[in-house]
């Protein structure tokens, strides 16, 4: 087979990439089988790399895959040896194959949520519903979500096989949840998706060469699931924050050092991304359902409109952050205050708030206190304890980036 | 499906015999297998006798080892077990939760082997 022209194989793939889960989602229901559903999709997706290129991309490419997927997985059945075990679906499939209507890309339905609350249920050890949900829902190869979280492929390829093994054997229901246990398991999912967002947010610019666009792959997905949910308040919240973030990518990094929020070049933020997620931010708030993911969304925005470092609503800033602490009691939320208590009144009073909110113990080794220690104590210009301060803030540092950051401050102070 | 719902904790912890806790805390596992029952999910449940009055076995080389106590000297032992039918394991982990020692101990669910 000669190899198709570039632009056909990127059309190809690309739909393939925005389709993956919505078909999955279907066979995995028909099927009922993950590892069947994801080898006779991939089966499907071999033959339109191989057909589209020489017949053209079909009028429904959605369609088309699904109902190919299908013919390969009877293929499959027929040829396994456990062929009774399957009859059931089986004749399913035999029965849709018989029906023979011309299938509309628009007809064909969303089972998308069943898919996302199952790969993210709880039984499942966290980095595997992460790494399911990318290959499920998002599409990404195995080598694609090895190399996002730093890991050998086969490693990761072994994960997957593991975390669907699970799910079969510990009948992990295909199902999305009853009343009680809603809103755990939608947690559930807003975890996942944030920790894909933020595995991406979190890489620096020279990783990122090497990485998936996890951020925007976490935003395509929440929004896929924002639309299926459109009730819930906390999913609106969780896009919105992923956008607010999102919008101000571009300027977080220079030279593969971390730029602060306070020195970043806010003309270049992502205007269409900041309205997007101030206008969702807006709109969860009124739903009168308030959670952690709305609050930290209303944070960002807060932060988004402010002209400048300076003049930034600080006093809006620390009653959000009181909320978010009501409802989410933690000593980094604590810290957070702490800082923006020292714009809304004074250096003294944040470290006074520090004081009293008694969490320099259980911050100890947590890199961003000594860093925001370090910022006050300047700002108080005790530059002996500032000093100290960041120098602890480099050890604890993990990051290229941020060490260069805090040692560009420390040699400053040095200097 | 079936789940075998294993019930650990350590000795000691938990309401004890001979305390004003304990007969509510029986009457709380009375409770919760009167409710399996009435939702059709039970089909078995036992506690165990501590781990004093266990014996552990292997066949190595054709002898016979017999050793006085528990397979493995852990903090939490095996103390009971519940067996349910349910349709799944969301189902499985909800009856799993309403067993009185999930307040102390520990529960873990496993689901019976098929063979085809």
């Amino acid at each position: 087979m000669t190899s198709p022209p570039i632009h056909t194989k990127q059309a190809i793939e690309h739909i393939v990439r925005e389709d993956w889960g919505q078909i999955l989602a279907i066979l995995v229901k028909q099927l009922r089988d993950f590892q069947l559903a994801e080898d006779s999709l991939q089966d499907a997706v071999e033959a339109a790399l191989k057909h589209w290129p020489e017949r053209g991309i079909p009028e429904n490419p959605k369609a088309w895959l699904l109902q190919t997927a299908r013919r390969k997985a009877i293929d499959r059945i027929r040829r396994h040896r456990n062929f009774e075990s399957k009859q059931p679906e089986y004749a399913l499939l035999m029965e849709q194959e018989r029906q023979d209507f011309e299938m509309n890309d628009e007809a064909i339905p969303d089972e998308r949520l069943r898919m996302i609350f199952t790969c993210c249920h709880p039984a499942l050890d966290e980095k595997s519903r992460v790494a399911l949900t990318l290959r499920t829902l998002g599409g990404l190869t195995t080598d694609e979500i090895a190399a996002s979280f730093l890991d050998k492929e086969k490693a990761m390829a072994q994960r997957l096989v593991r975390a669907k093994r699970k799910i079969r054997d510990a009948g992990i229901a295909y199902q999305i949840p009853e009343p009680e246990f809603w809103s755990e398991r939608l947690n559930s999912v807003l975890s996942v998706l944030y920790l894909i967002f933020n595995e991406g947010y979190s890489a620096s610019a020279g990783d990122r060469l090497i990485r998936f666009d996890l951020c925007e792959e976490a935003i395509r997905l929440t929004r896929a699931i924002a639309n299926l949910l459109p009730d819930e308040a906390e999913i609106m919240g969780l896009l919105a924050l992923m956008l607010l973030h999102h919008a101000r990518s571009k300027t977080r990094f220079e030279n593969n050092c971390l730029i602060p929020l306070e020195q970043q070049n806010r003309s270049q933020w992502s205007q269409t991304a900041i309205e997007e997620g101030t206008t969702l931010v807006k709109q969860a708030l009124k739903a009168n359902a308030l959670g952690p993911y709305q609050l930290q969304a209303a944070i960002s925005a807060v932060h988004s409109e402010a002209e400048s470092y300076a003049k930034t609503d600080w006093h809006q800033i620390v009653l959000l952050y009181e909320e978010l602490h009501h409802l989410q009691p933690s000593p980094i939320i604590r810290l957070n205050q702490a800082m923006a208590i020292s714009y809304a009144g004074s250096v003294a009073d944040a470290l006074e708030w520090i004081n009293t909110k008694d969490i320099s113990e259980t911050l100890q080794s947590y890199q961003p206190f000594h860093a925001t220690m370090a910022d006050l104590h300047m700002r108080n210009d005790n530059n002996e304890a500032a000093i100290s301060a960041f120098q602890r803030a480099i050890e604890l540092s993990e990051n290229q980036p941020e060490k260069a950051f805090l040692k560009s401050r420390l040699n400053k102070l040095l200097h | 499906m079936q789940y075998l719902a294993l019930i650990y904790s350590a000795a000691g912890s938990g309401p004890q015999p001979g305390t004003d806790e304990f007969g509510p805390f029986m009457g709380a596992y009375q409770a919760v297998t009167e409710k399996f029952k009435a939702d059709g999910v039970f089909i078995a449940g036992d506690a165990l006798q501590g781990t004093e009055a266990a014996t552990t076995l292997r066949k190595r080389g054709g002898k016979l080892e017999m050793m006085d106590g528990p397979f493995a000297e852990t903090k939490e032992q095996l103390g009971g077990y519940y067996l349910f039918e349910c349709a799944n394991l969301d189902e499985a982990l909800k009856y799993a939760a309403m067993i009185p020692t999930v307040e102390y101990g520990s529960i873990e669910v496993r689901p019976l082997m098929v063979f085809e």
